[in-house]
């Protein structure tokens, strides 16, 4: 009767194709919200999650999030090194420039500056060019979607060409040497991420008495964090935070003084409540219009067990099918947009799961509202 | 089958002082007002009589979905509201072959596979099922027809589909409401004459519920239902004396 059961289904064809259509919509649209909302929450804190190796980030005590800069003297850093339990103290600069480039064009940009001597701090992958040649006379790397796009240049036939090892643009009018292409994690502005060393950054930028954003520390083996982190705010005055505990308190602050999420979690809601409804009406439309032919077969003698799998069978199987062509068209429009954007977009295993979770809801809440619908029916009505 | 039953084995029907009332805003309203009726294995038995007089209401009775008030009434020599849920629906599948007025043709599958269902029902498999209906389908006259959908056939060849599904599983009793009504004389005709040819070829008793005094003398005896009562059992030649 399963058969029976799914060609009932499949062969009202508008109706199917309705169920089918709607589902995958409902995936496409909460997948996509979701990706955008998770993109843009791991693009904000993507700047502390990508640099390694650090135990502690050291900060003005007024500082709220990553993107809050309290610029420090750098004689912060030697007292941040006397405190005991501090292995290593090293200085990292973040701030925005404007990058010109040779055909006269600009470009904002967030300009990095990586200490010096160990350069700790930098990108993780190099696609060409190698971290070390930053100590290069007027070296700087650049993210592989600038090297692509924003700080392209356009050739004597209007081309755009990738902007590789060995090309300069200005910065604040001091030349830049590009030594590496490197592949990061987008930020939140979408703007090229230009890495060089701590002291050529200062020379680059205006002369001003802090420019000193963060101190990345490293802990002595052994040393305990919240007894080190007490014993830097009581010596300098400053706050460390854990890497875990700055993305956290800077995710915290986005969510809470931005409409990022009520945006798009209103989007992702409406996506389910309406794409969700809209399936769920016509699935309970289809039992409607087979009320009749559910009681035909109530009155031949089928038991409401198997009235059960007949249901729960269209239901799950319109589920899955509308799920699986949900995912499939949200991940091919995410991997399009990801190869032609600089659009940030995170499609995780925990939201795919989230949003089968959801089309699992509707398609249960239907198939449910759908089986009441066909138990209460009354078999005697196929005599009237 | 129960000793009683055993004790009368040519009775496939009895109904003994059946009544049943519907509830209204004026209180309950009686269409069964004590039915009393039996037909014999292999019988065809109409219920005639005006409309309102309770004829669908006993047939719904007979085939066990709807509960009486009082009285008894057994098919076969079982008493179905003695069984639970899933016993009666077990009987019915087994026992039980249904003709609707509105054929109840389930359009999205084929009229072979329409067919095919009471032999699903009754756990037969796909390959089986789909070639015991064509069987039946070529009773009817329909072998051609197997693979169509039910609505891009005529009323007349959707009812014989409707028979092919009432008697595929050879069940012991056939329930007809107004098989008739929506064909013409011919049609009507054809299809009660395939209806008893295969009722008598099955041995199945044949319970038919129609207005239709044109398909009169198929019956072996018309019971004559009024105001909820059955007013006279007759052969078709006494029938139509009376009505003249």
């Amino acid at each position: 009767m399963l058969r029976v059961s799914w060609k009932m289904l499949v062969g009202d064809t508008a109706k199917y194709l309705g169920i089918l259509f709607s589902l995958a919509f409902t995936t496409l649209l909460i997948t996509q919200q979701g990706a955008t909302l998770l993109g843009i929450l791991s693009s904000t804190t993507s700047f502390i999650d990508s640099i390694g190796g650090v135990d502690l980030w050291v900060v003005d005590a007024r500082v709220q999030n990553v993107d809050d800069i309290k610029a420090l003297t750098d004689t912060q850093v030697y007292r941040v090194r006397s405190v005991p339990g501090v292995a290593w103290a090293v200085p990292l600069y973040k701030g925005s420039i404007k990058a010109r480039l040779p055909d006269g064009t600009s470009q904002n940009c967030q300009l990095i500056g990586l200490d010096d001597a160990t350069l700790i701090g930098g990108p993780a992958s190099m696609l060409s060019g190698r971290l070390a040649d930053l100590r290069n006379a007027d070296a700087v790397l650049i993210d592989e979607d600038a090297a692509r796009d924003k700080l392209a240049r356009r050739d004597a036939n209007g081309q755009q060409q990738a902007a590789g090892v060995g090309a300069t643009f200005e910065l604040n009018d001091h030349r830049a040497t590009v030594v590496g292409v490197y592949r990061g994690q987008r930020n939140f502005q979408s703007q090229p991420v230009v890495y060089t060393t701590y002291n050529r950054a200062k020379t680059i930028l205006p002369n001003e008495r802090k420019l000193l954003s963060y101190i990345l520390v490293r802990l002595q083996p052994g040393a305990d964090v919240v007894s080190v982190q007490t014993l830097i705010r009581q010596s300098t005055g400053l706050r460390a935070y854990t890497g875990e505990e700055f993305s956290s308190s800077s995710l915290a602050y986005f969510i809470q003084n931005t409409g990022v999420i009520m945006n798009v979690g209103l989007s992702a809601v409406m996506a389910f409540v309406i794409g969700g409804g809209i399936a769920g009406m016509t699935f309970y439309d289809f039992m409607l219009d087979n009320q009749r032919y559910f009681a035909v077969l109530r009155a031949m003698g089928t038991r409401d067990a198997t009235m059960v799998g007949m249901v729960t069978l269209q239901a799950a199987g319109v589920t899955l099918i509308g799920f699986g062509l949900g995912i499939g068209a949200g991940a091919a429009l995410l991997r399009f947009v990801l190869a032609n954007s600089e659009i940030s977009l995170t499609l995780t295993w925990p939201l795919l799961a989230a949003v089968g979770s959801i089309v699992v809801l509707v398609g249960v809440v239907a198939g449910t509202m759908g089986l009441l619908r066909v138990l209460r029916t009354d078999p005697a009505v196929v005599f009237k | 089958m129960s000793a009683s039953a055993a004790a009368s084995s040519a009775t496939a029907l009895r109904c003994v002082g059946v009544t049943r009332s519907f509830a209204s805003s004026a209180g309950p309203v009686p269409v069964l007002r004590g039915i009393d009726l039996d037909a014999r294995e292999g019988e065809v038995l109409f219920l005639v009589g005006p409309s309102g007089c309770g004829k669908t209401t006993l047939l719904t009775v007979i085939a066990g979905l709807l509960r009486r008030d009082g009285g008894e009434c057994s098919v076969l020599g079982e008493d179905q509201e003695a069984m639970d849920k899933g016993q009666a629906a077990d009987f019915r599948r087994a026992n039980i072959g249904f003709v609707f007025q509105a054929y109840n043709l389930i359009p999205t599958l084929s009229v072979a596979e329409n067919v095919s269902v009471p032999l699903l029902l009754n756990g037969r498999s796909w390959a089986a099922a789909r070639r015991d209906a064509e069987a039946v389908l070529a009773s009817v006259g329909l072998a051609d027809k197997a693979d169509e959908s039910p609505s891009r056939l005529s009323g007349g060849q959707q009812q014989r589909v409707a028979i092919a599904r009432a008697i595929v599983h050879a069940p012991r009793l056939i329930v007809c409401d107004e098989p008739t009504s929506a064909l013409d004389h011919k049609n009507g005709e054809e299809v009660m004459r395939l209806l008893r040819q295969l009722a008598r070829e099955k041995g199945s008793t044949l319970v038919v519920v129609t207005h239709d005094h044109r398909i009169y003398d198929y019956a072996d005896r018309i019971a004559e239902m009024d105001d909820g009562r059955v007013v006279r059992i007759s052969t078709p030649a006494e029938a139509a004396r009376h009505d003249q």
